[in-house]
């Protein structure tokens, strides 16, 4: 009944019956991987709403102030309002650090789902035509995801996070011509800034979850219009897509991932701390501590930094100084590389149809293979970014971890790529059981009626 | 008795994730009147989420319809649509614009210079970067003073000390941070710039601006943590290992008549990370 009333009201002004009626009967194809995209989108969701609440709180002020809060070992410290906010809401405020964590933990798992989504839209060739602007809408995702990683974890104000803004200045430095202007316009001044809280806090809380959730809704917008695609099977065709329909079953099931997505998050940030910002102790310039990480995403841009041997290019009075190339060649290169990469394959694969049915990954050896090898490069950077770590667990000299880990991230790439293409080639033809030889379908007549038939029928 | 069903069971147990999250929910809001706690936050949270969400996935899983079911993909466009809106727009074009060429040229020029002029507010964001890059706050006779204000003689100083010093009365100066360590005067490459072995080098790496933290004295090197970039001490600070290519520029230093340690100039090149035109 009261569907029934606010339809026809909606529909009287808008006219959404015929829209809702497709909607409610989509078919969704079942399959685990097509789920990380949808947990991505939750993560967003519990982003945004653990942000809003800890902004009511966090303040983005460097002035200066004397601690006096309930954290027994500052008290009487100096320190930034921004570091002092941080400390409140860890201390202070009730329920506060849950929050802090549970933010921390999700943003921490939203980049890993964004790669790993994009790892299977890579290796099943989903990115192919008619798909690749949305390719690109969720590189461009993801690009923002790092950036808002970035923004967030230099916000506290910290020794840590003072430190990884001093390196993100010295390689916007570095980049040839403009690279001094640039610095000086986006982080307001020389190091230490005066005001780049403010600043990264408006692009933290506003441009950038503004950004994504506009570029989501277009990337759900096209999926929606394009459809999933769809592993090959029994029935399953450029033409016919095989799944669950979306009311209720569909829809009951995703409700179930947010709550579970939610439930994952919440156990991890009740249970595992995650960045104690009052441990590291408050920003000074002229202080760092050892072992300093960035948050796991950031590890592969830390750790070409530093395995990148120390050259850099003087000539003719100008420098390309030496960071600009592990920390804006190689992610720059990275980025370009993945945007083209739709029509990089398709002009060696001279293949201009659309597609609707996945690729294997070992049907398709060559591409599966160079995934793999950029991979094992991106890999071992992010290792390289724990060189310290791993010295020190295994009691190695640093300079030998450093001279290996070099070599690796040259060799270990080519190995990958060659092992990988092998044991594609040697599986290649061999078809997987999917378990849905037997099933009974059901499908709509011409007169619109619903028949289950046997699946050879169709 | 009869056995139960595989949907009594199904029922029985999503009953179960729906009572176990309500009951997580209401301990969750007695936790915050007691005063919160994060653990129990956290796994009463999970509890209450995960009691939803397993319920609502067996519902799903057992008393649903699962398909499998079959739908369409959208056609491919129609060839020749792509023909019919090129020809509308060219109409549109020409019956309006292509005759005005000299108007459209017009409307073209002011675009660009307000285009132009939107660009400059871009301005306000930063300073000129000027010569601050190139210079520090130290001046011939600055007094070196420790971070918190104290000045610095000579003699507070063995030999393998160090210390981290500021120009007098400018201690906020993050670029003029510098590190003091006196080192048996024997051993130094060179004595110019040093004062009774005492030498003094810029504090921030000139990879990528950390501050050079760590002073091993058995190597006598001055260490960064960031990326391991590793200065000769006695060699003035000339990089060994890791990723930086220039020396950490040397502060010229002398010892006053009263003992207190002074620059007799600033560095003598730029200090912290390389930049484009850092040598102009």
């Amino acid at each position: 009944m009261i569907v029934q009333k606010t339809v026809r009201f909606l529909d009287e002004r808008l006219r959404i019956s015929g829209f809702s009626k497709k909607t409610l009967r989509r078919i969704f194809p079942d399959h685990w991987s097509f789920l990380l995209g949808e947990i991505a989108l939750y993560l967003f969701l519990i982003l945004i709403g653990t942000g809003i609440f800890l902004t009511f709180f966090y303040s983005p002020s460097a002035r200066e102030v004397i601690y006096s809060g309930s954290y027994e070992p500052l008290r009487g410290t100096h320190m930034s309002q921004a570091y002092e906010s941080m400390l409140n809401i860890s201390f202070e405020v009730r329920s506060g650090l849950v929050m802090r964590q549970i933010h921390h933990w999700a943003a921490l798992l939203f980049l890993a789902v964004l790669v790993v989504h994009m790892l299977r839209v890579f290796f099943t060739g989903a990115f192919r035509k008619p798909r690749e602007l949305n390719w690109i809408i969720g590189l461009t995702l993801l690009t923002l995801g790092l950036l808002a990683g970035f923004s967030g974890y230099s916000l506290p104000d910290d020794l840590l996070s003072g430190t990884g803004l001093r390196i993100g200045y010295s390689v916007a430095l570095s980049i040839p011509v403009v690279g001094t202007w640039l610095a000086f316009l986006v982080f307001g001044g020389e190091f230490p800034f005066g005001n780049i809280l403010s600043r990264l806090y408006v692009i933290h809380i506003l441009i950038i979850p503004g950004a994504i959730g506009l570029l989501l809704a277009l990337h759900l917008a096209m999926v929606w219009r394009q459809k999933h695609t769809q592993f090959p099977g029994p029935m399953r065709t450029e033409q016919k897509i095989v799944g669950t329909r979306m009311w209720p079953t569909y829809a009951v099931k995703a409700g179930a991932l947010f709550f579970l997505t939610g439930a994952t998050v919440t156990l991890l940030a009740g249970l595992f701390q995650i960045n104690p910002v009052w441990i590291y102790g408050p920003f000074d310039p002229a202080k760092v501590s050892a072992g300093a990480q960035p948050d796991w995403y950031l590890g592969w841009l830390e750790g070409a930094l530093r395995l990148m041997p120390p050259w850099e290019v003087r000539a003719f009075g100008f420098t390309i100084p030496n960071p600009f190339f592990p920390g804006l060649l190689i992610p720059g290169l990275t980025f370009n590389i993945l945007y083209a990469w739709p029509w990089i394959e398709a002009k060696f694969t001279k293949d201009k149809q659309p597609h609707n049915l996945l690729n294997r990954p070992r049907d398709v050896p060559v591409r599966t293979a160079l995934g793999v090898a950029g991979l094992a490069f991106y890999t071992v950077l992010f290792v390289a970014g724990g060189n310290d770590v791993i010295a020190g667990l295994f009691n190695l000299p640093l300079e030998r971890v450093t001279q290996g880990l070099q070599v690796m991230a040259l060799a270990l790439p080519v190995v990958a790529g060659i092992a990988t293409y092998k044991i594609c080639k040697e599986l290649k033809g061999r078809t997987p059981k999917t378990g849905h030889e037997h099933g009974h379908v059901i499908v709509r007549t011409a007169e619109g009626v619903y028949e289950t038939v046997e699946p050879e029928k169709v | 008795m009869n056995q139960p069903s595989q949907e009594d069971r199904a029922v029985r147990r999503i009953a179960v994730a729906f009572g176990l999250s309500t009951l997580a929910g209401l301990a969750l809001a007695v936790v915050y009147i007691l005063g919160g706690n994060v653990q129990a936050e956290g796994i009463l949270l999970a509890i209450s989420l995960g009691g939803l969400g397993w319920g609502l996935a067996e519902w799903a899983g057992k008393l649903m319809s699962k398909g499998p079911e079959v739908g369409d993909y959208e056609d491919p466009p129609p060839p020749g649509d792509e023909e019919e809106v090129a020809e509308v727009v060219a109409e549109g074009w020409d019956e309006s614009f292509g005759r005005r060429k000299f108007l459209l040229r017009m409307m073209g020029a002011a675009a660009g210079a307000m285009g132009l002029a939107l660009v400059f507010p871009i301005r306000s964001l930063g300073p000129s970067p000027g010569t601050s890059l190139l210079r520090t706050a130290w001046r011939t006779g600055s007094r070196m003073v420790r971070e918190d204000g104290q000045l610095v003689r000579a003699a507070d100083l063995a030999v393998e000390g160090v210390l981290t010093v500021f120009p007098e009365g400018e201690t906020d100066q993050a670029d003029s941070q510098t590190v003091l360590i006196r080192v048996d005067p024997a051993l130094l490459a060179s004595d110019e710039g040093t004062a009774e072995g005492l030498i003094a080098y810029s504090k921030i790496c000139t990879h990528a601006g950390c501050p050079v933290g760590l002073y091993r004295v058995a190597t006598h090197d001055l260490f960064c943590p960031c990326h391991q970039s590793t200065f000769d001490v006695l060699d003035g600070a000339k990089p060994i290992a890791g990723p930086a290519t220039r020396a950490l520029p040397q502060l010229p230093i002398e010892v006053d008549d009263e003992g207190y340690v002074v620059a007799t100039d600033d560095f003598a090149e730029p200090v912290g990370p390389s930049f484009w035109n850092m040598d102009r």
